[in-house]
């Protein structure tokens, strides 16, 4: 790691005073450590937010929850409130990384972690992202990246967080100095990398993601996430399921059906949503609504067994959101 | 996609391996008395050309980028050592305190080589930089048997057989005994949680579910 200095702070107001001259923001530290030892960061200094007690803890609202940045993925994982109605917020924090990196890995830079690319992630390789003109993926090894929605980088997102919270359809608030609290769904958050290859994400640099909100689900919801990866334990998703289910007796009056791993920005499938919707949940209608979510799929020379992957994953997380079945054993975490 | 990433640069010197001549480098630096500190005077050069960027507030507490002193807790005892704001944990364990028992082997959050406790919580020492270790207690595997005996997951280890080459070992230790102080009656699924972040390339994990199971056997006997 390169050397830099760092301003420890203990309230917002002080870490926004602190956001200038290239400074960068340092929660948990596990995506910022991962970039500087790869040395593809290198910020002279480093604002570290970690101490701020104000920006920690799950808070119940009438509007629904807001969840403090620096609440932990494992805060999120055990929080009764959150496994009873928003399981698949705590089903996705509680299979994100390793139990350690759950322990100091927060909600705020889970879901700012920058995309995942093994050659954008590597100091020897210059790419669009990084203001050249060539992607080595397309022509290299590519067998975790996308096969949607991939414009000119097939990076995949990283945040399993990001999955939950869209299907929730969270609103992350952002605070800066000059210009106080402002809010943007998550929907809106992530930047599409034709629109622009440089940003991940609307967050300016003198901006700190303070809080996420979700609002209440509507009465019958059920929800449910899965991850599949490699392994069972600890490895990146080449695959995650979101499902959220609104339920009318046996019908379902509105489906969620989200991704991750499988574009370079987390995605909602309307064709999968609208299999399910105004029908009820069987092995049928799942199985329908998984084949359907691979509408518009362009896999790489290395990923079409994701073609077969994300209709299973998705068919498999819809019944188990349903309570028609087990959690996958083959999932991952 | 940690497996999948290009080999990263080297480790740091700390955990390079023995050279011939029973000379290790590590035991080199140590007798040339170059170590965080001495880091420190030559990085102070490279200080003193850097514009200040403030000073310690009330709400804002400045650190380096040259070397400072701090104080950590390491298990229980209060230890005065130097360190870099990039100085991680584990780095300012093995370096700056030449407590070796915590190995560094991916450096990057992936294996758990490096786990200790932060307040009794299993962290990567590899991913917390030491400042942040300011004001917490630090248990390290040095720290977690007394004088007189050993902890129960360390002796069920023994009893198990439960490592082969032994370099994860202090990290699985740590995962387990953690589990353990949390959740004294833990199932199999239970431990198996507990060390998926521990990487064994030996692939002795049955042994370590065993031994953990046992452990907590015997944990369970003396309260």
């Amino acid at each position: 790691m390169n050397s830099f200095s760092l301003a420890d702070c203990s309230t917002v107001e002080a870490a926004l005073s602190q956001l200038k001259n290239g400074a960068v923001v340092k929660a948990g530290g596990v995506d910022l450590l991962d970039r500087m030892k790869n040395g593809t960061d290198t910020p002279d200094r480093l604002v570290n937010i970690r101490n701020i007690r104000e920006l920690r803890g799950v808070q119940a609202t009438p509007d629904g929850l807001t969840l403090g940045a620096l609440t932990t993925l494992a805060e999120i994982a055990d929080h009764p409130t959150i496994r009873a109605q928003y399981t698949i917020l705590s089903d996705a924090c509680g299979r994100a990384a390793t139990p350690h990196i759950r322990n100091v890995a927060t909600i705020g830079g889970n879901v700012l972690q920058e995309l995942q690319c093994w050659y954008f992630r590597s100091a020897e390789f210059q790419c669009i992202r990084k203001g050249k003109d060539q992607c080595f993926a397309f022509s290299g090894l590519n067998q975790f990246h996308a096969i949607m929605d991939y414009g000119g980088c097939p990076s995949v997102a990283p945040s399993s967080g990001a999955v939950a919270l869209l299907a929730l359809n969270a609103t992350i608030e952002l605070t800066s100095a000059a210009k106080g609290k402002r809010t943007v769904a998550i929907k809106d958050f992530y930047v599409q990398p034709d629109a622009n290859p440089h940003r991940f994400n609307v967050k300016a640099d003198d901006e700190l993601l303070t809080a996420i909100h979700i609002p209440k689900t509507a009465p019958g919801t059920r929800s449910a996430y899965q991850k599949y990866g490699e392994k069972e334990s600890h490895d990146w998703a080449i695959a995650d399921a979101g499902i959220l289910l609104e339920m009318d007796g046996e019908v379902c009056r509105r489906a969620v059906v989200t991704m991750g791993a499988a574009s370079p920005v987390v995605r909602r499938s309307t064709e999968a949503e609208a299999v399910l919707t105004g029908k009820p949940i069987t092995r049928d209608t799942a199985r329908a609504a998984g084949q359907a979510s691979m509408t518009g799929a362009m896999p790489l020379s290395m990923n079409g067994y994701k073609v077969q992957l994300f209709p299973t994953a998705i068919y498999r997380t819809i019944l188990l959101a349903a309570g028609q079945m087990e959690r996958d054993p083959s999932a991952a975490g | 996609m940690p497996g999948h990433q290009p080999p990263h640069k080297e480790l740091p010197e700390a955990s390079s391996t023995p050279v011939n001549k029973g000379i290790t480098r590590r035991g080199f630096l140590k007798g040339a008395g170059i170590t965080a500190a001495g880091t420190a005077l030559l990085d102070g050069v490279h200080g003193l050309q850097q514009e200040a960027h403030g000073a310690t507030t009330r709400d804002v507490k400045e650190y380096g980028p040259e070397a400072f002193p701090v104080t950590l807790n390491i298990n229980g005892t209060e230890r005065a050592l130097h360190v870099e704001p990039r100085t991680t944990l584990a780095e300012a364990l093995r370096i700056g305190l030449g407590m070796t028992g915590t190995k560094i082997s991916c450096d990057r959050g992936v294996c758990s080589s490096c786990t200790v406790w932060l307040d009794k919580m299993p962290v990567n020492s590899c991913m917390t930089l030491a400042v942040d270790a300011i004001g917490h207690h630090v248990t390290t595997i040095e720290g977690l048997s007394n004088d007189s005996e050993v902890h129960p997951v360390q002796a069920a280890f023994v009893r198990h057989d439960a490592m082969q080459c032994g370099f994860c070992t202090p990290g699985m230790v740590m995962s387990c005994a953690a589990l353990i102080e949390r959740n004294p009656h833990p199932t199999e699924v239970d431990v198996r949680v507990a060390i998926s972040g521990n990487l064994c390339r030996c692939g002795t994990y049955p042994k370590v579910f065993a031994a953990t199971l046992d452990a907590a056997g015997q944990h369970a006997s003396k309260a």
